[in-house]
């Protein structure tokens, strides 16, 4: 962490990066499923702040409504349809070997963080010193995004609404109980 | 008119046909809510539907004579996507005047089922139409999530809800892999346009980038497994088997020709310069698919496995079309793909008459001795057998649809002799089945404990005899669909096109 930052900006970025490692390992280690869908919504919000103080408004935006909102509240719907939530009733089926295979994993992507934090990266792909905070001013954060999606990518934009028409018909066909049927 | 489709109403009237067909299908959704749910009220939004499907079909027409062209952009405005859009439509039609007669049979009342095969044909229509991989990618996701859920449709049947559910599930699985592939390439490319891919793969001299190789390795297992090519066609046999018969016609037809078409164009038009990397792998498949496919059709009896399995073989086939990866391929393909969703539908009426009320798979002992209770229907489900298996002049336009890919492989620019000889083999091979079942309707007798088949209703009578009757026509006189598929192969030029090499009339022998 560069020294010219203020302390404001230090004291919550060693906060909010505790409160995300910290929730995100009792996510993986709480046995009932609620708890730990509960304790990843944590660390998706910890997530968003840091999104937000890197100047990245939108994705931290983003991140808290569709991570923290839709995605983890589909988690927690599944979790209750299917009767999940008991620990009691969840047999840990993972052996010692997948949870070393696990570790090992998460052991490789954090020496890849810190391989990528000390290369340099090559002349072509840096930006100038202040760029992003200067485009942010100029243009605002959002616009890079509404941009190509609203013009380019228009018909995509427009195309998904069927794609989520079909899916809703779908399922309420196939999920309506109807007179006669089985079970 | 040459659309240009930065403007977003030229877009709109360039994709005229596909939002005639999804605002028709939004209002026929609310149609079918409107009342409570009834046979009556079953068939009528079958019958408005159905007619929602010819409208359509008259648009697509229109445009396809009216000639436009399109500059660069989303979707493509060329010939080739109207001659699809025209077996997308039919294909549609065939499946909601078969499942009208069916649904009412089975007691299923949801008329949202049409629905459901109108939004997945408009997704196909996009696929189509796609020329930029994220519409590629929408299209594909329409048209999936609309088959997945009329794969269940019947709720009655524990073997539908097995297809349904093993469909849906491999199907995300693949969808994952043509994402992945799609990322990678936009990746390597900066692009999801399909030109600009092409372009720059050229330009940037990706050509041996791992990126765009693997990328492209991944798009070829997600569209494999789409159109169920050999070492991903597990699915088939078993969701084909326990979806309501109408739908397993649209999934082994319209599903596999829409697929087949932006698999043809994604190829041609983004990857041609690359054709050296993935020309093995493509001819490979074919191969693969041909030789497995009709080799583990023969040992069927189940007649929906049966076909699934010659469906897996057809998809070998078309893939030596893409193999071929030249103009007269892509038409040879478009001609291929009529005729094979003409006798599919034909031979999966018959089987929707044909099916007892039970949930019991039909086997080849339904079929016994069929000439001598129903005769017209064993002379159907023969023609049927032989256009598929690409028999002169009774088959009609299957052989003809085989004649073409074998030229298409043979003029290629890298001739595909190898292609084409397993092709006559396997077809050898597929004579095994296909005129099997034909000397089981005419020359055994009927089982003892079989009951005759019930009276053919009228819809399902007018599709049978309409694909029968164009199999026979398009058999005889093919000239209009070659040219109108040749007028608009993607890619390449629009310089006139060769006269196709065989003459109209009777062929002679092969």
């Amino acid at each position: 962490m560069p020294e010219h930052l203020p302390l404001f900006y230090v004291f919550n970025f060693y906060l909010f990066g505790l409160v995300a490692i910290v929730s995100a390992l009792l996510f993986v280690t709480r046995k009932s499923p609620v708890t730990a869908a509960l304790w990843l919504v944590n660390t998706m919000f910890s997530l968003a702040a840091l999104y937000v103080m890197l100047d990245a408004q939108f994705i931290g935006a983003m991140q808290v409504l569709v991570y923290a909102g839709a995605i983890m509240v589909v988690f927690l719907f599944v979790i209750m349809l299917l009767n999940l939530g008991h620990p009691s009733e969840l047999a840990d089926a993972r052996g010692r070997g997948w949870q070393m295979a696990a570790a090992l994993v998460g052991l490789a992507l954090l020496a890849e963080i810190f391989a990528l934090s000390r290369a340099q990266s090559p002349e072509s792909l840096e930006l100038p010193a202040g760029y992003a905070a200067r485009e942010i001013m100029a243009t605002g954060a959002i616009t890079p995004v509404a941009g190509p999606l609203f013009n380019e990518y228009l018909l995509a934009f427009e195309v998904t609404s069927i794609l989520l028409l079909a899916a809703v018909v779908g399922a309420v066909v196939l999920g309506k109980r109807r007179s006669g049927d089985a079970r | 008119m040459n659309f240009n489709l930065a403007i977003p109403t030229q877009l709109t009237i360039a994709l005229g046909p596909d939002l005639l067909l999804m605002f028709g299908a939004m209002v026929l959704l609310l149609f079918a809510a409107w009342r409570p749910e009834s046979a009556r009220h079953q068939r009528s939004v079958g019958v408005w539907s159905l007619v929602l499907t010819v409208l359509t079909l008259n648009a697509t027409i229109w445009y396809l004579y009216r000639g436009n062209t399109a500059g660069p952009g989303p979707i493509a405005v060329d010939n080739f996507r109207w001659m699809a859009d025209i077996i997308i439509l039919l294909g549609a039609g065939c499946t909601i005047a078969l499942s009208i007669d069916d649904n009412e049979r089975k007691g299923i009342h949801a008329g949202e089922s049409h629905v459901l095969v109108l939004l997945a044909a408009s997704g196909m229509m996009l696929l189509v139409a796609a020329r930029d991989m994220m519409i590629v990618f929408l299209g594909i996701e329409v048209m999936s999530i609309s088959i997945y859920c009329l794969a269940g449709i019947n709720r009655r049947s524990a073997r539908g809800a097995e297809g349904a559910l093993k469909y849906f599930l491999l199907g995300a699985f693949s969808t994952a892999f043509l994402l992945y592939g799609i990322a990678l390439v936009y990746g390597a490319t900066g692009a999801t346009n399909l030109s600009v891919i092409g372009e720059r793969i050229v330009s940037l001299h990706m050509l041996k980038s791992p990126i765009l190789l693997i990328g492209m390795a991944l798009m070829l297992v997600g569209f494999g497994f789409k159109v169920s090519t050999v070492p991903f066609h597990m699915w088939a046999p078993d969701v084909y088997d326990g979806s309501p018969s109408p739908i397993t016609g649209f999934m082994a037809a319209t599903v596999k020709a829409a697929a087949f078409v932006a698999f043809l164009r994604i190829w041609l038009e983004a990857f041609p310069a690359a054709a050296p990397s993935w020309h093995l792998a493509v001819a490979g498949l074919a191969a693969a698919t041909m030789v497995i496919g009709n080799a583990i059709g023969l040992a069927q009896r189940n007649v929906k496995r049966m076909l699934a399995y010659s469906s897996i073989g057809h998809a070998g086939y078309l893939l030596v079309a893409i193999a071929a990866s030249s103009e007269l391929g892509a038409s040879a393909m478009l001609f291929y793909l009529l005729a094979y969703s003409l006798a599919t539908f034909a031979a999966f009426g018959i089987i929707t008459v044909l099916e007892g009320e039970t949930d019991k798979p039909l086997t080849l002992d339904d079929f016994a001795g069929l000439w001598t209770v129903r005769p017209w229907l064993a002379v159907g489900m023969t023609v049927a057998m032989l256009s598929l298996m690409g028999f002169p002049i009774f088959g009609g336009a299957g052989f003809m649809a085989k004649w073409y890919v074998l030229q298409a492989a043979l003029q290629a620019p890298l001739p595909q002799v190898k292609l084409a000889v397993v092709l006559v083999l396997t077809t050898v091979i597929s004579a095994g089945y296909y005129l099997y079942m034909v000397m089981v309707m005419f020359m055994r007798p009927r089982g003892e404990g079989i009951a005759a088949p019930r009276a053919t209703p009228p819809l399902t009578r007018v599709v049978i005899v309409g694909a029968i009757a164009l199999v026979i026509y398009l058999g005889v006189n093919p000239n209009w669909t070659t040219r109108a598929a040749l007028a608009g192969t993607p890619v390449l030029s629009r310089a006139p096109l060769p006269v196709v090499a065989y003459p109209t009339g009777v062929p002679a022998g092969r």
